[in-house]
C-alpha cells in the first residue's frame, strides 16, 4: 500500500520536474528572442553614453558611460553629426517627424472616414466606381510609382513643404475600408431612428457614427502614426531643405558617406530619440495598436 | 472644418515665400552641397561678399550631399524655379555641360557683365576641366582637390621601411607592401578610398593614357570608354593579388574606407589631398604625404594629376523661353565669382579647408604665409596637379563623360565583384567597359540635336 | 451586406468622398498614368529633349542582366526575410501562447519592434555588424573570419536580411499569437489525450488550424520586403558591393533620382505595378475565402 502511495507521488513528482523543466524551457526560449530583439537596442544605448573616441576606435562598449547628459543635450540642441552635416538638431528633427505623423494619420483617418460614411449611407451615381477607385490605389504604394509622384510634386510645386510631405500620403485604402468594414456593422434601426428624429446625414454622422468608431480610430491611429513617423523614400526624395528634415532620413543622413568622420555616440543618441516615440505609442497604446494592426490587416 | 483646418495648418508650415520689398538687395540662390565644416565655411565666403556691398545678397542653402543638390537642382528647373548657382561635382560635369539651355556658360555670363577674370592664372588642371576645348570656361572652378598617397610613418619605421621616402613608382611599392605586412604592425598594409578616381582616373592621367576616347569626352558625345588597356588591367590585376594575399583592403565606395588610416588599420591609403584635417585631427602617429606612384617604364609618366571636387554652375530659371533671369541677377552672379576669384579669398579658403588653391596667385600667396613650411605636405597636391611641367594632354586634362556618376558606380560594382574574387581584373575591366559605353550611348542619343 | 435605409442627398455624398477623390487622382492616378506615358519616352535630365521609344525601355530590361540580377536579388531577398520572420514569429508565438507566468510582459518585449523605422533598424544593425564599430563584426575579425559587408556581397545580403526580418517578427508574432489563441483549447485537449507528442501535436493540429494565417502573412511579408525595405538598403549598403543588395525598388530609385534615366525607371515602375497588383490580387482572393470560412 505504501510503497504504491510513493510510486504515485513520485510520478507526480517527475512530472511536476518535467513541467517545471519544460517551463523553464519557454522562458529560456523566450528570453533569448527578446535578447535577440534587444541587442540592437541595447548596444545603441550604451553607445549614445560613450565619447566619439571610444565607439571610433571600435571599443565596443556594452555597459554604459559617463557621456550621456552631453551627448543628448548636443543632440537635442546642435544635432549629431556636426562634423558630417549641416547640423539640425534632434529636437527640430523631431517636431518635423511629429507633425509629419500627426498629419498623415490625421489626415488618412479624416478623409477616410468621410468616403466611408459615403458609399456606405447614400446612394448615388457612380457609387461604386469612387469605392473601387479608393480600393484600386492599394495597388500602387508610394515606393512604386516614386519618381512620377516627385514630377507631379514638382509640377505642382510642392517640393520642400510639409504639404507636399504629407498631402500625397493622406489617401488611404485600408483605412476607407476598415471604417465601411464597421459602418456596415451599424444596425439599420439607428438610420432609422436618427431618420424618424428628423436629424440630416450630417448630425446621424457627428452624434452617433464618431461615438460608434471611437475605438475604430484610436487604433487606426496607432497604426497610422507609425506608418506617418517611419516614412523614409518620400521625405528623402522631397525635402532638401534641411529645416524640414525629419529624424528617420536626417539619422541616416548623419551616417557620413560624406567627407569626414562619424559621430557615432550622437547618432546613437540620435537614433534612441528617433525610437521613442513610435516604440512609446505602441507599448503604451497596446491593445489599440493589436486592434488596429489586426483589423486593417494591413 | 476638420480637413480645412489640418490643410491651413499644413500649409502656414510650408516654405515661407520670400519677402521682397522695393529696396531689398538682389537675391541670389546659392545651392551648395558641402557639409560642416566645409559648407560652413563655404557660406562665410557668401556672406563675407554680401559685406562688401549692398546691392547683391547672395543666399547660401545646403542641399544635401552633391548628388542630393543635382537632383534637387534638376527637379527645380523643370519646375521654374532653379537657383541662380548650384554646386556641382566634377563627375556631374558632363551632365551640366550637355545641359543646353539649362545652364548659363560662365564665360557668355562674363561677356555680358563685362566682368573679367584671369582665367590664365588658374592651374591647368583645374581650368581644364571645366572649360570647352577651346578654352572657354563653362562653370566656375570652385572647390578642387586631387588623389594624393597618405602613409603611416611610424608603421614604415617599424617594418624597416625609409619613412622619409615613398616609393615613386608602383614596382617600389609592390617591394615594401610585403616588408610592411610582415613587420608594420598594421591591420593591413595598403587601401584606398575613391577606388575609380584614385585607382582609375587619376591612374589613367598620370601615365598620359586615355580613359575614353575623343579626349575623354571633351571631343564630343560619341566618346567610347578605353579603360580596359594593358596598364590598368595591370595596375587592377595587382590590386586584385594584393587583395587576396592581405596586402591591400578594398574599403568601400566613396570615401568610406578612409577611417582605415587614422586609427591606425592601414599603414597606406589613397585618397583626397583634403582628407588633410582629418588626419591631422585624429591620427596618433606619424604621418607622410606622398604623390601619386607610377608604373615605371611607361613613356611620359609621370604628368599632371586631374581634379576633383566642385565647380560653381549658373543655372537659367526654368525651361520657358528666354530663360526667366534679369541681367541684375546674371550682374550679381558675376560680381560674385570675381569675388571668389580674388587670391586672397582663394588663398584663405586653401589654408582653412584643405582644398588646392585653384590659382597660381593663391598658391604663391599661401606660401608667402609660411603655409607649407607650418604644413609640411600641404604643397604636394598643387606639385602633384602641376607635374609634368603644367601643359596638359587630352588625357590629363580631366574627364568629361555623361552620365559619370553611373559609369563611376558601374567600374566600381564590377570591380567589387573581383575583389570578391568572383571575376578576374580584365573581366571586370571588360564589363565595365560594355555597360559603361551603354550608358554613353543612351546618354548620347538622349542629349543629341 | 447593403444598408436598406440610406440617406438621399444630391451633393452630400460626393462632397464627402471630394478629399479622398482628390488626393486620389492627383497623387495616385496622375502619377501612375505619366509613370506609364513615361515608360514609352526617353528624356534627358533636364526635360528638354523628349523620344518616343515605345517598348524600347522594356525590351532593354528584360535584356539588361543588371536587371535581371536585381530581379533574381529581390527574390532571394523576399523569401529569406520571409522565411526567417515567419519561423522566428511562429516559433516565439508557440511559446509565448503557453500558459507561463510573464507571458504579457513577453509580448510587450516583443512588439515593440514593429514601431522601428525600417532605416532605423538598419541604423541599429550597423552598430552591431560594422566591422570596425560593431560587436558581431568586430567579434568576426577577432575570430579570424573576414567580415566585411562592404566588400561581401554574401555578408551585406546576410545583413540586410536580418535587420529587414528581426523588423517584421513583431508584426507576424501578434498574428500568429492571434490565431494560437483562437484555436478552441478542446481541440488541444483532446489531441493531448490522443497521446500524440508535442512536436506532432504542433504539426497534425495546431498548424493545420493556422495555415490561414501563415498564407496571410506570407503575402503580407512578401509586400514588405519587396516595398518597404528601400529605407534597410539605402542606408546599409546603397545595393551594393557590385549590386549584390540592389533589389527592383531599389533599382528605380537609383536609375530614376542618380542616374536620372526617367524612362527606364519608369518602366521598372510599372512592372512593379504590375507584381504589386498581383500580389493584392492574390491576397484579396484569400481574404474573400476566410471570409466565408
Amino acid at each position: 500500500m505504501s510503497g504504491a502511495a510513493i510510486d504515485v507521488e513520485a510520478l507526480a513528482a517527475a512530472s511536476r520536474r518535467r513541467r517545471a523543466r519544460e517551463r523553464m524551457l519557454t522562458h529560456l526560449a523566450l528570453v533569448l528572442g527578446v535578447a535577440v530583439f534587444a541587442l540592437p537596442i541595447w548596444i545603441t544605448i550604451v553607445g549614445s553614453t560613450h565619447d566619439t573616441d571610444t565607439i571610433g576606435r571600435g571599443d565596443v562598449p556594452l555597459l554604459p558611460g559617463g557621456e550621456a547628459l552631453h551627448n543628448y543635450t548636443t543632440a537635442w540642441f546642435q544635432g549629431g553629426g556636426g562634423r558630417n552635416t549641416f547640423a539640425v538638431p534632434a529636437s527640430t528633427m523631431l517636431l518635423n517627424s511629429l507633425v509629419m505623423a500627426l498629419l498623415i494619420a490625421c489626415g488618412k483617418i479624416a478623409i477616410s472616414l468621410l468616403s466611408a460614411f459615403a458609399v456606405v449611407f447614400f446612394s448615388f451615381p457612380l457609387r461604386m466606381v469612387f469605392f473601387w477607385m479608393i480600393f484600386i490605389t492599394l495597388m500602387l504604394p508610394v515606393e512604386v510609382r516614386i519618381i512620377p509622384t516627385f514630377q507631379v510634386m514638382t509640377d505642382l510645386s510642392l517640393i520642400d513643404s510639409m504639404t507636399g510631405l504629407t498631402l500625397p500620403l493622406i489617401a488611404s485604402a485600408t483605412a476607407t475600408l476598415l471604417f465601411r468594414q464597421f459602418f456596415l456593422t451599424i444596425p439599420d434601426e439607428y438610420v432609422e431612428a436618427a431618420k424618424v428624429d428628423g436629424a440630416g446625414p450630417l448630425r446621424f454622422l457627428k452624434d452617433v457614427v464618431l461615438p460608434l468608431s471611437v475605438t475604430n480610430i484610436a487604433a487606426l491611429f496607432v497604426i497610422l502614426f507609425i506608418y506617418g513617423w517611419n516614412q523614409y523614400l518620400w521625405p528623402l526624395l522631397m525635402v532638401s531643405n534641411r529645416d524640414l528634415e525629419t529624424i528617420i532620413v536626417g539619422l541616416t543622413k548623419m551616417i557620413g558617406i560624406g567627407d569626414t568622420q562619424n559621430e557615432w555616440n550622437l547618432i546613437m543618441a540620435t537614433a534612441v530619440f528617433a525610437l521613442l516615440p513610435p516604440v512609446a505609442v505602441v507599448v503604451l497604446l497596446q491593445r489599440w495598436f493589436i486592434k488596429g494592426l489586426t483589423e486593417t490587416e494591413k | 472644418m476638420h480637413r480645412r483646418t489640418l490643410l491651413t495648418g499644413a500649409m502656414s508650415l510650408g516654405v515661407a515665400a520670400p519677402a521682397l520689398g522695393q529696396s531689398q538687395p538682389i537675391e541670389i540662390q546659392f545651392w551648395h552641397g558641402l557639409a560642416n565644416p566645409l559648407g560652413g565655411l563655404l557660406e562665410k565666403r557668401a556672406t563675407d561678399f554680401n559685406a562688401t556691398q549692398t546691392r547683391f545678397k547672395v543666399v547660401p542653402t545646403f542641399r544635401g550631399s552633391y548628388p542630393e543638390t543635382m537632383v534637387a537642382a534638376i527637379a527645380a528647373f523643370r519646375a521654374g524655379n532653379a537657383p541662380h548657382i548650384v554646386q556641382m561635382f566634377e563627375v556631374g560635369t558632363g551632365t551640366m555641360m550637355a545641359a543646353g539651355r539649362a545652364v548659363k556658360p560662365v564665360h557668355e555670363l562674363l561677356a555680358e557683365t563685362g566682368i573679367e577674370i584671369d582665367f590664365n592664372d588658374y592651374l591647368p588642371g583645374v581650368r581644364g576641366y571645366y572649360s570647352l576645348s577651346d578654352g572657354r570656361m563653362m562653370s566656375m572652378p570652385f572647390n578642387s582637390s586631387t588623389t594624393v598617397v597618405w602613409y603611416n610613418k611610424d608603421a614604415f619605421r617599424r617594418a624597416g621601411v625609409d619613412p622619409d621616402k615613398f616609393p615613386e613608382t608602383w614596382q617600389g611599392v609592390a617591394e615594401i607592401l610585403p616588408k610592411l605586412k610582415a613587420g608594420g604592425g598594421t591591420a593591413v598594409p595598403m587601401s584606398t578610398a575613391w577606388l575609380t578616381w584614385a585607382q582609375i582616373e587619376n591612374f589613367s592621367a598620370i601615365h598620359d593614357i586615355p580613359l575614353a576616347t575623343l579626349a575623354n569626352g571633351f571631343g564630343g558625345l560619341g566618346t567610347e570608354l578605353r579603360i580596359n588597356n594593358p596598364l590598368v588591367q595591370r595596375h587592377m590585376a595587382a590590386l586584385v593579388d594584393w587583395q587576396r594575399d592581405g596586402m591591400f583592403r578594398y574599403g568601400g565606395r566613396n570615401n568610406a574606407g578612409e577611417p582605415a588610416f587614422p586609427n591606425g588599420e592601414a599603414a597606406i591609403m589613397f585618397t583626397s589631398s583634403g582628407f588633410r584635417a582629418r588626419v591631422q585631427r585624429e591620427a596618433r602617429f606619424n604621418w607622410g604625404v606622398a604623390m601619386l606612384p607610377y608604373y615605371q617604364g611607361t613613356p611620359n609618366a609621370p604628368i599632371n594629376s586631374i581634379i576633383g571636387g566642385a565647380s560653381l554652375w549658373v543655372m537659367n530659371k526654368g525651361p520657358a523661353a528666354g530663360g526667366g533671369r534679369s541681367r541684375d541677377e546674371f550682374q550679381g552672379v558675376a560680381e560674385f565669382f570675381k569675388y571668389l576669384s580674388n587670391p586672397e579669398v582663394d588663398a584663405q579658403w586653401h589654408m582653412d579647408t584643405g582644398y588646392v588653391p585653384v590659382r597660381r596667385a593663391s598658391y604663391a600667396l599661401a606660401r608667402d604665409r609660411g603655409f607649407y613650411r607650418d604644413n609640411p605636405g600641404a604643397d604636394v597636391p598643387i606639385e602633384q596637379l602641376l607635374r609634368g611641367g603644367g601643359t596638359l594632354t587630352d588625357n590629363s586634362r580631366g574627364i568629361r563623360l555623361g552620365g559619370f556618376v553611373e559609369i563611376r558606380t558601374i567600374m566600381e560594382e564590377e570591380l567589387e565583384r573581383s575583389f570578391q574574387g568572383q571575376q578576374t581584373a580584365q573581366q571586370a575591366l571588360v564589363n565595365a567597359t560594355n555597360r559603361g559605353n551603354q550608358v554613353l550611348r543612351n546618354f548620347e542619343r538622349a542629349n543629341r540635336g | 451586406m447593403r444598408k436598406k435605409v440610406i440617406f438621399r442627398g444630391a451633393a452630400l455624398p460626393y462632397l464627402l468622398l471630394m478629399p479622398q477623390m482628390a488626393v486620389t487622382l492627383v497623387f495616385f492616378f496622375w502619377p501612375a498614368g505619366m509613370a506609364v506615358w513615361q515608360s514609352t519616352l526617353r528624356q534627358d535630365a533636364f526635360g528638354l529633349r523628349t523620344e518616343f521609344v515605345a517598348f524600347e525601355n522594356f525590351l532593354d530590361l528584360f535584356h539588361d542582366p543588371i536587371y535581371l540580377n536585381a530581379a533574381w536579388n529581390t527574390v532571394i531577398f523576399a523569401s529569406s526575410v520571409a522565411a526567417l520572420a515567419l519561423g522566428a514569429a511562429l516559433f516565439l508565438a508557440v511559446q509565448a501562447d503557453k500558459q507561463i507566468r510573464g507571458a504579457g510582459v513577453y509580448k510587450t518585449l516583443l512588439i515593440w519592434p514593429y514601431a522601428v523605422a525600417p532605416a532605423l533598424a538598419a541604423v541599429l544593425w550597423l552598430f552591431i555588424f560594422h566591422p570596425s564599430i560593431g560587436l558581431v563584426g568586430r567579434g568576426f575579425g577577432a575570430l579570424g573570419i573576414e567580415w566585411d559587408y562592404r566588400v561581401n556581397g554574401g555578408q551585406a545580403m546576410a545583413m540586410v536580411i536580418i535587420a529587414a526580418a528581426w523588423k517584421q517578427v513583431s508584426y507576424n508574432f501578434i498574428f500568429f499569437l492571434a490565431g494560437l489563441q483562437s484555436i478552441p483549447s478542446s481541440v488541444l485537449e483532446a489531441a493531448a489525450i490522443d497521446g500524440a507528442r508535442p512536436m506532432r501535436r504542433f504539426w497534425t493540429v495546431v498548424f493545420p488550424l493556422l495555415s490561414p494565417t501563415a498564407f496571410f502573412l506570407l503575402v503580407v511579408n512578401l509586400v514588405y520586403a519587396f516595398f518597404d525595405t528601400f529605407g534597410i538598403i539605402h542606408a546599409l549598403t546603397r545595393g551594393g558591393p557590385g549590386n549584390a543588395t540592389e533589389t527592383l525598388i531599389y533599382k528605380v530609385y537609383v536609375d530614376g533620382v542618380q542616374n536620372l534615366n526617367l524612362g527606364s525607371s519608369a518602366a521598372q515602375s510599372v512592372i512593379l505595378m504590375i507584381i504589386v497588383i498581383a500580389l493584392t490580387a492574390i491576397q484579396f482572393r484569400f481574404i474573400e475565402r476566410r471570409v466565408h470560412y
